[in-house]
């Protein structure tokens, strides 16, 4: 009846045993590159104790209005990141999601575009959205284009919103529909 | 009375208490099979963490203690006590003589071996005839073919069709309510 | 509409009562055992107000919400004569239970349950956005299943003797309605 609805080409979502993501997660946060282009936070280093203190807090506990998931190649099961639906709000079928490639190797090869389609299917499919939003930095191209590749929309910017660097940069907004995604060329059905 | 022919037994496989140590591994990994986990619930499939699912069954231990309505096996292979499933009765409500079953076999090598029909085997008699309860209830997707087949098997009767309950791969489909009553159950 | 108070009918509003109050008149309305054997499969007991209020204070408010409960007062007096709920809300599947009942005895067969239900089922289609509505209705209470009736749902079921009392065994009835069929139903009544 279905593909595994967890699974992609390139990589698959699992729910990650709390050691591993203290590991990974607060190793990634010493690259201060992933953490300015992830949040909108200071970007500052995390100890594994307090990585695992907000895991425990937050990641742990199964609730109804955030599906997140980490990330793992298929190829030699490496752990590279994290994706979540965050604050669905059930009564409008929507949902903002976010992603984040902690291991810096991994970007621009792909990872990161199979991770959304697979999340999306999850969105529309499993949970029955009618629409997913996300927004991401003006200085993420990378970023940008690859929620574009999976169709997302531009729906505007927040001007100014960021102050990094000396200078002021713009938060954009971005959603797909299910009436797109079933339409678009690059989605997988179940 | 047939005291010796074990509740707990049946040709191949057992029913067993929780292995606190050693299951959550094991259930996390079913839970990563979307497959399982939407034949058998109708909340969003989402995989688990061992950690999580630890939690869970400690939870279910502590309700079975505090409320008593409530009967949560694991599912062993005999030969090597390897866990392959679970099986439960719940929602019992004791002056009307109700529960409800509810069953599942976690890998997909372990499925189509018969096991199904053991289990259930083991879990009508123990709710019948160790339980007294006058009537079983089981809740299916309509997509699930391979429950409704081995419950019909077992004599049990469409009662309830909840139109177009659920909305999964893409379509809608109806909840059904199986029921089985006890004499329904001795006649077989 | 989005102008209007969907909260508020001709007959009925459904409204929130604080802990205390509410507790008070479900102590009071379960002493009229008829009403929570037409209501709860459970044995009836009779709890006292202070207990009923710790349940009432133990559930918080979740996000999202499991259930939306609402007491119902009788207009234009404003007295609360019940309660009506939509529980068990499984967001992903858009289906959701509902539960109504009328503690003021005097105010039965008036038509305040009905309005109250058409508010409710109001609420979770345009709302809450559902696709369905479930409800489980004993069979011996045929006054509430010709109410259920008149408001759209459906007959879907059965199961049989779920229910053992005073001697009999009863069956437990299932009905449902989708929000398609309310639709209609509204598009069809007079305005």
């Amino acid at each position: 009846m279905e593909q595994d609805l967890f699974r992609g080409e390139l990589v698959r979502l699992v729910a990650e045993d709390t050691d591993s993501m203290v590991k990974a997660f607060s190793h990634w946060s010493r690259n201060s590159e992933f953490t300015r282009l992830a949040g909108s936070q200071p970007a500052i280093p995390h100890s594994a104790r307090a990585t695992r203190k907000w895991i425990e807090e937050n990641a742990e506990p199964i609730k109804v209005d955030n599906y997140a998931f980490s990330i793992r190649t298929l190829a030699d099961d490496r752990l590279l990141g994290d994706i979540g639906l965050d604050g669905v709000h059930w009564s409008h079928r929507e949902s903002f999601v976010g992603i984040g490639i902690g291991d810096s190797e991994a970007w621009g090869k792909g990872y990161g575009t199979d991770a959304m389609r697979i999340i999306l299917r999850y969105a529309f499919e499993e949970l029955n959205l009618r629409r997913v939003s996300l927004n991401v930095f003006e200085y993420n191209p990378r970023a940008i284009r690859s929620y574009e590749k999976a169709g997302f929309k531009h729906e505007g910017r927040m001007r100014g919103y960021l102050n990094r660097e000396g200078r002021r940069w713009d938060v954009i907004f971005m959603g797909i529909l299910q009436e797109e995604w079933r339409n678009h060329d690059d989605h997988i059905a179940t | 009375m047939d005291f010796q022919h074990s509740l707990y037994e049946a040709e191949r496989i057992c029913l067993a208490p929780i292995d606190h140590e050693k299951d959550p591994e094991i259930v996390s990994r079913w839970t990563h099979d979307a497959e399982y986990l939407r034949m058998l619930e109708m909340e969003a499939a989402r995989p688990l963490s061992p950690a999580q699912v630890k939690k869970k069954l400690e939870s279910i231990e502590k309700e079975m203690d505090e409320h008593k309505n409530q009967f949560h096996f694991t599912v062993r292979m005999r030969s090597d006590d390897r866990l392959i499933g679970f099986a439960q009765v719940s929602w019992i409500e004791w002056t009307h003589g109700s529960g409800w079953i509810k069953m599942g076999i976690g890998a997909k090598e372990d499925r189509r071996c018969g096991y199904g029909t053991e289990v259930l085997g083991l879990l009508l008699r123990f709710a019948f005839d160790e339980l007294n309860l006058y009537r079983l209830s089981a809740l299916v997707p309509e997509y699930n073919e391979g429950a409704l087949r081995l419950l019909k098997k077992a004599n049990f009767t469409e009662e309830v069709r909840r139109r177009q309950a659920l909305q999964r791969f893409g379509r809608c489909w109806d909840l059904l309510n199986l029921g089985l009553l006890r004499d329904e159950w001795r006649s077989k | 509409m989005i102008g209007t108070n969907i909260f508020q009918d001709q007959k009925v509003r459904l409204c929130a009562d604080d802990p205390e109050t509410l507790a008070q008149a479900f102590s009071r309305w379960e002493r009229n055992d008829e009403l929570w054997l037409m209501l709860d499969s459970d044995p009836v007991v009779m709890w006292s107000a202070k207990k009923i209020k710790e349940w009432n204070e133990k559930g918080e408010i979740e996000n999202p919400p499991k259930e939306a409960f609402f007491t119902i007062h009788a207009l234009p007096e404003d007295k609360l004569i019940g309660f009506v709920s939509l529980n068990s809300i499984l967001w992903n599947q858009g289906d959701c239970w509902v539960a109504i009942g009328l503690g003021e005895r005097d105010y039965w067969g008036k038509g305040y349950g009905t309005e109250a239900m058409n508010l409710t089922l109001q609420y979770a289609f345009s709302e809450l956005n559902l696709r369905r509505v479930t409800l489980g209705v004993f069979e011996y209470n045929q006054r509430a299943v010709h109410s259920y009736e008149k408001a759209g749902f459906r007959l879907e079921g059965r199961m049989r003797g779920m229910l053992q009392r005073q001697g009999r065994r009863y069956d437990l009835l299932f009905m449902g309605i989708l929000q398609d069929e309310w639709k209609q139903l509204q598009s069809q009544a007079p305005a």
